[in-house]
């Protein structure tokens, strides 16, 4: 059981922007965040001895070269796209409580804007399209090329079968943008969404419009995990990692021919997570959903359990998922508002709320927080946090 | 000039194996999908085994095609540069009447038009020199 045998000790991220750039590599982006995680948990970078990249952004041996971590002793990389982050904080408790390694580092980052957009790796490049030699001779002849226009094949099944409305994808959006606006680090603080606005922006893949989609960002983002009993040395009060699992829709590789067509990765995992945590959904008391387009939010929350299947529309309106609502969501403004930076932060603005440490946007009396990862065509990743 | 072409190729199916041999049928004039021996359910995309039985054995059964629409996108912003002249163009999810999802495209139908539960039926169309692709149209009964 890995209940509380392990927590998260450093968090670490770089500025955020589109134009003109970040002006740096993607290694040293993932760089700048990594030295800013392991400084915050106040360790020296050769004390690093586990290493679990992102996929396609970077490997465990140069970043163990880069940071004179001489002694690598666990690197791995979950092929999970966005669920990776959560999916490698499980596989990096799994190795600090079973001594495989003392502290490992789970860094992420690109640059998402100047650099190649996913819309080009996920149509050119088959190491990075979910699904592989399948998506090359089923999907992309018929002009299904990119992540939007895959989601919105789910998203409009459910608008169809449970009457999900595109106002309802609209609470989602301004949702995120309301916390980006209590963020200064958020690319859209400063930039408030209306319901007419959303409304009125360009459709892109219907039903998705431009504001249902996630802000493409150059930037970096890391966490440090240790075990449980090294966590009470370190700088900052550690996150508890109560329960955490990862899992996939079946089949994951094809999205059109799936048996129950609304199952996704999480439907498996949050089950087991919030099981090995010992709480139920009523008991988180905030949670960010990787939110690489407003549907997924939804989705996530009825499959998560934290209402049923077909209710998530409704959960998401008249506030259900703003500060003071009934499960705030995406406190930093998300992946639409805030920045997207692979999920990792999704993890980091968790640690912040448990910690006490995010400012104008804290939940009161944070204790036990979610974090979710989803990917490639619906993989998933859960982990149940506590402070 | 070339290179300028080749950028805005459409993308293509590999003609080899499984999923060439559904190419080769579509270039016949036939659509077909694989066929367990030994359970008798149909299956796409094109896989080794069964995955209900594990039976390595299957036939290339032709498709009535003839189905619905399940799910479907109206592309108005192309992401690929070889779609940009196809746009707005509309993706779907087609479940035909053997019980297979197939992800296709929804031709002569205005974005307006399509919905979940339509009746669609098959049109293959010649992209390439060897390609033809089994495209839907909306059901003329
Ligand atoms: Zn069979």
């Amino acid at each position: 059981m890995l209940r509380d045998k392990a927590c998260i000790v450093g968090i670490g991220e770089t500025p955020f922007c589109r134009k003109p750039g970040s002006g740096l590599s993607e290694m040293g982006i993932q760089l700048q965040a990594a030295l800013a995680a392991i400084e915050d948990a106040g360790l020296k970078p050769a004390q690093i001895d586990g290493i679990l990249p992102f996929p396609n952004v970077g490997k465990s041996e140069a970043f163990a070269a880069e940071l004179g971590c001489s002694n690598l002793r666990f690197a791995a990389t979950v092929h999970m796209g966005g669920a990776a982050p959560v999916a490698s904080l499980r596989a990096a408790a799994m190795a600090v409580a079973s001594g495989v390694a003392d502290y490992v580092l789970v860094p992420g980052g690109w640059n998402g804007y100047s650099g190649a957009r996913v819309r080009e790796t996920a149509a050119n490049d088959l190491n990075s399209i979910p699904g592989g030699a399948i998506a090359r001779d089923f999907y992309l002849p018929f002009g299904l090329t990119a992540p939007p226009q895959w989601y919105a094949l789910m998203a409009r099944r459910h608008m169809h079968e449970f009457g999900t409305t595109e106002e309802q994808l609209g609470a989602v959006a301004i949702a995120m943008r309301r916390h980006a606006q209590l963020n200064p680090a958020a690319l859209m603080y400063g930039k408030p969404l209306t319901m007419e606005q959303y409304l009125a922006s360009p459709m892109i893949s219907s039903p998705y419009r431009l504001f249902d989609c996630s802000l493409e960002t150059d930037g970096g983002a890391a966490f440090v995990v240790t075990s449980a009993e090294r966590a009470r040395d370190l700088r900052q009060d550690p996150v508890f990692i109560m329960g955490a699992a990862a899992s996939q829709p079946y089949p994951a590789d094809e999205i059109c021919g799936r048996p129950d067509f609304h199952r996704i990765g999480l439907s498996t995992a949050a089950p087991e997570a919030f099981r090995m945590a010992g709480v139920k959904p009523e008991d988180v008391d905030f949670a960010q959903i990787y939110d690489c387009f407003t549907f997924e939010v939804i989705q996530q929350l009825e499959e998560a359990g934290f209402c049923a299947r077909g209710e998530g529309g409704a959960f998401v309106e008249n506030g259900g998922i703003e500060l003071g609502g009934r499960l705030p969501v995406n406190t930093h403004g998300g992946l639409l508002s805030q920045a997207h930076v692979l999920g990792i932060s999704h993890v980091v603005e968790a640690v912040r709320q448990l910690r006490g440490q995010a400012d104008a946007r804290q939940v009161t009396n944070a204790e036990i927080g979610v974090v979710t990862g989803w990917g490639d065509f619906g993989d998933g990743s859960i982990a149940i946090l506590r402070r | 000039m070339n290179a300028a072409r080749a950028d805005h190729a459409k993308p293509l199916p590999a003609l080899t194996g499984l999923a060439g041999e559904f190419y080769r049928w579509c270039a016949q004039g036939e659509l077909r999908f694989q066929r367990c021996e030994d359970c008798g359910r149909h299956r796409h995309v094109p896989r080794e085994l069964c995955a209900h039985c594990a039976s390595s054995k299957w036939v290339w059964a032709r498709s009535s095609g003839r189905g619905m629409v399940f799910s479907w996108t109206d592309v108005v912003r192309p992401l690929h540069p070889a779609f940009a002249e196809d746009a707005p163009y509309a993706p779907v999810i087609v479940e035909l009447d053997e019980g297979v999802r197939m992800l296709s495209r929804v031709v002569d139908c205005a974005a307006g038009e399509l919905a979940i539960g339509m009746a669609v039926e098959l049109v293959l169309t010649q992209v390439s020199d060897q390609v033809w692709l089994p495209y839907f149209r909306r059901s003329k009964d």
